[in-house]
């Protein structure tokens, strides 16, 4: 259990530090742009170290920045912008050293390459878990002070004065005591010819200029105006626009197609017919569509033509009832149990969900015989260039892949079968095509976030302190299909955060996972992945530990928390800010949750009204974050607010099922979201402080669900141990 | 048939069923790609356009029933008095995310302001509560209508 977060002296304080803390010489090089100008190479940490990458002195760079003769400085890195705020966040970081404007800073997307383009935490090249600006914040900041030394040393050397008298500021190299300035681009290319110095001085965090400013997000202009371009709305020479029907039973197969009618819709230029699936290519998707309600498909439904989901969360309860593995082990709990005053124990399930983007599933794909070109909104290029190649049958140099804009990723864009589907189709196909999954298609064939089946126990002194917790768990590992390497023992980290690195001081406490693959629906990560499962399931146990002892369950939690002083601190503001304790109405409820995960912590205190019909209203969300050095507070607001209507959608109407093998939800009707009339006022209360930034994308997802169980449990004495929320259980007598 | 429609001030004449949903027609057929897919049953509002001035689910407005209404998409809201502060006002307060969904947020709004130009909290959740967000931008975009109706004067 990590009781606090110590971090290493030297990360996120600002004091001076060498460039690299191993070796200078494998972070960073420099040398002459093409063109002209300076380019800095990067090997950011941690990322695949593969040999064919590295050149032959060992240096394998993964990111790059290049100073142009016209000043213009570009940034190539392998994150995409899904709404999170990357492509304004990352730039602030080479901006703040480099001494200059935001906006002279450009951030390009990376062209697929598995090898120099890993995202440094999670060794492939991905945006995902919450970690651009956590793995981007010491090396591209390093990156900025070198590079800015390199310039006023080419400055000082072309006027032959000590580079000490010389100040960079908003793109230019001033030498006061002569009035003399230069701009980068004019010394860029002189600067490639300097030495990269051994060590550079980071600002500290009192002198930042753009860092801990609500910068203005670089991507929004185009949003409002219609000009943005997604995947979806790519417009190749002569593309034709596909939709298809895959078998409703995962696993199933295309018996027969009768296709007559379809074809004789105005606009429909072909059927295809794949082994699973069935696809009418067409002018425009509102013929495709309807050629697609035309066909009469057969489908051999396969093995799983009856699973529904009851069998599936039957067979998850008989997994927990043998041990697993051990994915934390700290005292003795055996022991601890038998000399507790008070044992409390519980079950509780959290159901398949879908992602839901609002933009649906889409992939155009142009195959030719030598080569196959495709545009989609990826969060994992490379492995998209990589699956369009494999399924073409052609080398890999020769698919090129053009990323854009992602209308809502949240994991569903971190997988590629969306492409393995558009290029089987597009073999049949001659010149381009835009497949485009229905809304229906898009639910029904997602790839969901996987039902889990949780068992806890505990044990209470004679004070009500827990003085054992043991949970043990069972569900799909989304990690060993999808990184198998980070899947050892039985264990992968991402499953078991969230459950495993509780900030209370719990002496004697023991977790343990089942990995259980369902048959007949394939799983995937989920905004907020691990903790959107394990935080509910946690913060619900420890609400249930404080009514067990009768205590209020802020003060409760408070109590645990002497040897976590981040976390008390954010429970203490969130509780002040809510009001806690102060009178409400009947049927009106506050509840709690505390979380670390990503890095970061989190309180919220939701306000949740509860109607006589059973109705769930959440009034009110209180948070409050200690998500390390804030690059972009405005940035940390909206994710919060983000994520905090994502885990209310789930809370109140989240749930795939499956009966006779097929997705029972099929659009907006039967797969509710959120909407604005249900929307709770959410205020965020930022924590400021000198630590290395957290991830901010999904930690208010997983952090808001127990806080509005909780809530429904104050307002009306009902504990909900599986979600969603189901009202009946909650209607007044 | 060949139908004729107006959009944004031009006379357009395409080739489709009758039946065809005008967003596929803005989309696909004239190329206008601003207006978004989300779901093709009136459910999500990412596809809103404005026939006459009403906002409408274009993937459910089928090409035969346009006839001579003009319709305004999120290409050219932004000539309207009340499109240009919703765009201002959505770009001061930071509202978009992912940005998939705005388009129709903003066509929504827009109809919105241009018949109500101080709406109440009530009148917000009425007109803007067939628009899904996946990403939550909900707070802002209240926020955002209440600025831009203040700037109305």
């Amino acid at each position: 259990m990590i009781l606090d977060h110590p971090t290493s002296p030297a990360a996120g304080t600002g004091r001076s530090l060498p460039a690299n803390d191993l070796s200078r010489r494998r972070f960073l090089q420099a040398g002459a742009a093409a063109g002209g100008g300076l380019m800095l190479s990067l090997s950011l940490p941690f990322a695949n170290g593969d040999a064919e990458a590295a050149n032959a002195d060992g240096f394998a760079p993964n990111a790059f920045i290049r100073i142009g003769r016209d000043g213009q400085i570009v940034l190539t890195m392998p994150y995409v912008e899904m709404g999170q705020g990357t492509y304004t966040s990352i730039p602030m970081l080479i901006a703040e050293e480099l001494e200059v404007d935001l906006k002279q800073v450009r951030l390009e997307h990376a062209p697929p390459n598995e090898k120099l383009y890993a995202n440094p935490l999670l060794g492939v090249q991905a945006t995902g878990n919450s970690n651009a600006v956590r793995g981007a914040w010491q090396p591209l900041r390093q990156a900025g002070a070198i590079a800015r030394t390199m310039l006023v040393a080419a400055a000082a050397k072309r006027w032959n004065v000590d580079p000490a008298s010389c100040r960079a500021e908003r793109g230019e190299v001033l030498h006061a005591p002569t009035g003399r300035r230069a701009t980068y681009g004019e010394l860029a290319a002189e600067a490639a010819h300097m030495p990269v110095p051994e060590s550079v001085a980071l600002k500290q965090p009192e002198d930042f200029k753009l860092i801990g400013t609500p910068a203005k997000r670089l991507d929004t202009p185009a949003k409002v105006n219609g000009t943005a371009v997604y995947g979806i709305d790519v417009r190749p020479p002569g593309v034709k626009i596909a939709t298809l029907a895959q078998s409703p039973v995962f696993g199933g197969r295309l018996k027969s197609v009768d296709d007559a009618a379809a074809k004789a819709v105005k606009g429909v230029r072909q059927i295809v017919r794949l082994d699973d699936a069935v696809a009418v290519v067409a002018d425009h998707m509102g013929a495709a569509k309807k050629g697609l309600a035309a066909l009469k498909i057969e489908w051999d439904d396969g093995p799983h033509a009856k699973l529904s989901t009851e069998d599936i969360a039957r067979e998850l309860e008989q997994a927990t009832l043998k041990p697993g593995a051990v994915a934390q082990n700290i005292g003795n709990v055996d022991e601890a149990m038998a000399s507790a005053v008070t044992k409390v124990e519980a079950t509780y399930q959290v159901p398949f969900l879908a992602h839901a983007t609002m933009e649906p599933m889409n992939c155009t794909v142009h195959l030719r015989k030598d080569g196959c070109e495709v545009w989609v909104g990826s969060q994992v290029v490379a492995r998209v260039q990589a699956a369009a190649a494999k399924t073409a049958g052609l080398p890999l140099d020769k698919v090129v892949v053009h990323n854009h804009l992602i209308g809502g990723g949240f994991g569903r864009r971190l997988e590629i079968d969306v492409v393995v589907r558009a290029v089987e189709i597009a073999k049949h196909v001659d010149g381009p095509v835009k497949v485009v999954w229905t809304r229906e298609e898009d639910i029904q064939h997602d790839m969901y976030r996987p039902y889990w089946y949780d068992r806890l126990s505990a044990g209470l002194d004679a004070k009500g302190m827990p003085v054992a917790w043991n949970h043990r768990f069972a569900g799909s590992s989304v990690i060993a299909r999808w990184l198998p390497p980070a899947f050892n023992n039985g264990l992968d980290p991402d499953t078991t955060e969230g459950a495993i690195d509780l900030t209370y001081a719990l002496p004697n406490f023991h977790v343990e996972y089942l990995r259980v693959e369902p048959p007949g629906i394939p799983t995937a990560f989920w905004r907020s992945v691990g903790p959107s499962h394990n935080v509910f399931v946690t913060e619900s146990f420890m609400d249930e530990l404080a009514a067990a002892a009768k205590q209020d369950p802020v003060a409760y939690r408070l109590a645990l928390l002497d040897k976590s002083p981040r976390a008390k601190a954010v429970l203490e503001l969130a509780a002040e800010k809510a009001g806690w304790g102060r009178p409400l109405p009947e049927r009106v409820g506050r509840g709690v949750s505390l979380q670390f995960a990503f890095a970061t912590y989190m309180a919220h205190v939701a306000e949740v009204e509860v109607s006589k019909d059973g109705a769930v209203r959440v009034r009110r969300v209180v948070c409050a974050v200690d998500c390390g050095t804030v690059v972009n507070p405005d940035t940390v607001r909206a994710q919060i607010q983000s994520a905090v209507i994502f885990g209310i959608t789930a809370a109140l109407h989240g749930e795939i099922t499956l009966k006779d093998g097929r997705v029972e939800q099929a659009n907006f009707d039967t797969y509710q979201m959120l909407r604005i009339n249900e929307a709770p006022a959410i205020e965020v209360h930022i924590v400021q402080n000198s630590e290395p930034p957290g991830g901010m994308g999904e930690a208010g997802t997983s952090a808001i669900v127990p806080a509005v169980t909780n809530a429904v449990f104050a307002a009306t004495g009902k504990r909900l141990r599986k979600l969603p929320i189901d009202s009946a259980q909650l209607k007044a007598v | 048939m060949p139908y004729s429609i107006k959009v944004n001030g031009v006379v357009r004449t395409v080739d489709v069923d009758g039946d065809t949903p005008l967003l596929w027609v803005l989309r696909d057929v004239l190329g206008m790609t601003g207006t978004k897919f989300g779901c093709g049953m009136a459910l999500c509002g990412a596809c809103t356009v404005h026939m006459d001035g009403n906002p409408v689910r274009s993937c459910i407005t089928s090409i035969d029933s346009v006839g001579t209404a003009a319709i305004t998409t999120i290409e050219a809201v932004g000539k309207t008095p009340a499109g240009q502060r919703i765009q201002k006002a959505w770009l001061d307060l930071e509202v978009v995310q992912c940005g998939y969904c705005q388009s129709g947020q903003i066509m929504s709004a827009s109809a919105l302001l241009a018949g109500n130009p101080h709406p109440s909290d009530g009148d917000i959740d009425d007109a803007m509560s067939g628009n899904i967000c996946r990403c939550g931008t909900y707070v802002r975009i209240r926020e955002a209508i209440k600025q831009a109706a203040q700037s109305n004067g």
